[in-house]
């Protein structure tokens, strides 16, 4: 069995304790709220997008420490990003969780995963997984909303 | 109630999978309020049956479909005098206590109510409980009441009757799977039979702890689970008056449940058959009758009894050694609580609780236990619950509260 030090990593307690980009953002900054029906997490996230680019984001909601530092860790690196990165990024995270597949016609970007590297340890624990990847689906159906 | 002496250690030692060791630890299940271990005697009940004599039950001439039939409905008769039923007729099989909430709902509700009828629920509710009734609120413009909780999680009935005031249904938990609550369901379905309403009583987390008697209760149908009661899972139980499920119109059509039928139409089977379409889950049923036969031969009074014992030890243990660290919901007496606790501890998320319980090999539910008005009511999204039942004791209860530590460690508190 992996041990527990593979999950709680330091820098993913270190999210968890002090979150970054917590709060809202006012219209015309979009929002999309998520749900992981099993435990009861909730996370919303607001996205305010000019010109293609993810000018900011702000994270509210309760959950667990993978899922909070999960958001909190994405709103880091989505900030100021183009779409088009984002987009990539979130394809590497799914990699990285085992729930997408690297394939040959994900988008050719370069990302960087920095601080999310830590969040590695989550696949050995294939339950909380879906903690892990809450707040990057919100982020889609944020992103959606905004350029519906 | 009358008790007599149980080897308890000879209990656990029926349950195979509690010899389990996962990394040098022995397992400590304390899950039981979401499902429950499985003796030998359920194993090989069921076992036996498919090895030696698995069969079609009601519809083939030769000798082993007689048997298989005759042990089928010998397990309906089990679960007859289990719960005190008047006539194994009232004893329907269905999949789980979801089903037949939604069973319910679907025939006695949609032949039944109609816009601006009222139907009574409580605040400690399980999904199964809530969500049938609104689905039949976007059908039928059916209104919605609820019971709410006093303070210390009991049901805050001050208000019955004018709750009850021209209600048609009241239905509602006999022991809440959050709060470990045991309502008093004797006193609600006498309520709610005065105010000219029916009593339903969601009794899948009461019937695997308690002795139960439908009658004594006074009420018109009751729903439970055999997963929860140490049979397998796939197989629950509606117990209903028969006039009342006579009356109903059926549920799912197809083979068993029908009388006749023609190229214009059909007729309904008789008692318990008109519920029962297609090929029921013959294996569980027999599997549920030992089940029945398990936990009768302990004894039902004893269980509560031992329950009672180790939800005091495990109260007083964990609250002595964390004092105000741990929260514990729901009402502190024993005489009123059954072995379910929910608690929130230092603040840690209780998925987290629950990962590192794991470490330990202590299997806790982490979640909002498909209760979530009531877990907003408590203004947490989710609670680590620890349940236990006749296979747990004290080291059990110990285990817990030592592993428990190890979440403190974890988050530096």
């Amino acid at each position: 069995m992996p041990g527990l030090e593979d999950l709680y990593r330091e820098i993913i307690l270190d999210h968890y304790r002090t979150p970054r980009n917590r709060g809202e953002l006012a219209p015309p900054a979009v929002m999309a709220e998520g749900h992981n029906p099993l435990c009861g997490d909730e996370i919303t996230i607001y996205a305010q997008v000019e010109n293609g680019v993810l000018v900011d984001v702000k994270v509210s909601g309760q959950g667990c420490s993978i899922s909070q530092s999960s958001a909190s860790m994405m709103s880091q690196a989505v900030k100021g990003k183009s779409l088009t990165e984002i987009q990539a990024l979130i394809h590497r995270f799914k990699v990285m969780m085992s729930i997408e597949e690297d394939s040959d016609d994900a988008p050719a970007v370069e990302v960087k995963m920095g601080d999310l590297e830590a969040l590695q340890g989550v696949v050995k624990f294939p339950v909380r997984i879906k903690c892990a990847i809450l707040s990057w689906n919100t982020l889609l159906q944020a992103l959606e909303n905004a350029s519906a | 109630m009358n008790t007599t002496r149980v080897d308890w250690a000879a209990v656990k030692a029926d349950f195979p999978v509690l010899q389990r060791m996962i990394d040098g630890q022995r397992l400590v299940y304390l899950d039981s309020a979401n499902t429950s271990q499985k003796p030998n005697a359920v194993i090989d009940a069921m076992t036996d049956f498919m090895r030696n004599g698995y069969a079609p039950i009601n519809r083939s001439a030769y000798r082993m479909a007689g048997e298989a039939t005759d042990l089928f409905e010998g397990a309906r008769s089990k679960v007859q005098r289990f719960i005190n039923a008047r006539s194994v007729n009232e004893v329907i099989f269905t999949k789980n206590a979801t089903e037949s909430l939604n069973l319910i709902a679907q025939t006695w509700g949609r032949a039944n109510l109609s816009k601006g009828d009222v139907v009574v629920l409580t605040h400690m509710e399980h999904h199964a409980n809530i969500v049938p009734w609104h689905m039949l609120v976007a059908e039928r413009e059916i209104e919605l009441r609820w019971i709410p909780l006093t303070e210390d999680g009991q049901l805050d009935l001050s208000n019955l009757s004018s709750l009850l005031d021209g209600a048609k249904v009241l239905s509602f938990t006999a022991m809440s799977n959050v709060l470990g609550t045991i309502t008093p369901v004797t006193q609600l379905c006498e309520a709610a039979h005065a105010a000219g309403a029916i009593a339903i009583v969601d009794a899948c987390q009461y019937v695997p702890h308690n002795v139960t008697d439908v009658q004594a209760w006074g009420a018109d149908f009751a729903t439970f689970s055999s997963h929860k009661m140490v049979g397998p899972s796939g197989v629950g139980v509606l117990w209903g008056r028969e006039e009342l499920l006579e009356a109903m119109p059926p549920f799912l059509g197809g083979g068993n449940m029908i009388g006749d039928v023609r190229l214009d139409g059909f007729t309904t089977a008789e008692l318990p058959s008109k519920f029962e379409a297609g090929t029921p889950p013959i294996v569980e049923v027999i599997g549920l009758g030992a089940a029945v036969d398990y936990l009768s031969t302990i004894g039902m009074a004893n269980i509560r009894q031992h329950e009672m014992q180790l939800t005091e030890y495990a109260l007083s243990t964990l609250t002595a050694r964390y004092g105000d660290d741990i929260v514990i919901h729901g009402p502190r007496n024993v005489e009123v609580r059954g072995s379910v606790l929910s608690f929130a501890f230092r603040g840690i998320h209780p998925h987290d609780i629950s990962q590192i319980l794991d470490e330990k090999n202590v299997c806790v539910r982490a979640g909002h236990h498909c209760a979530k008005p009531l877990m907003k009511l408590l203004g947490a999204n989710a609670t680590a619950r620890a349940s236990f039942y006749i296979y747990n004791d004290q080291t059990d209860a110990d285990a817990l509260a030592d592993a428990l530590d190890g979440a403190s460690d974890i988050f530096g508190l």
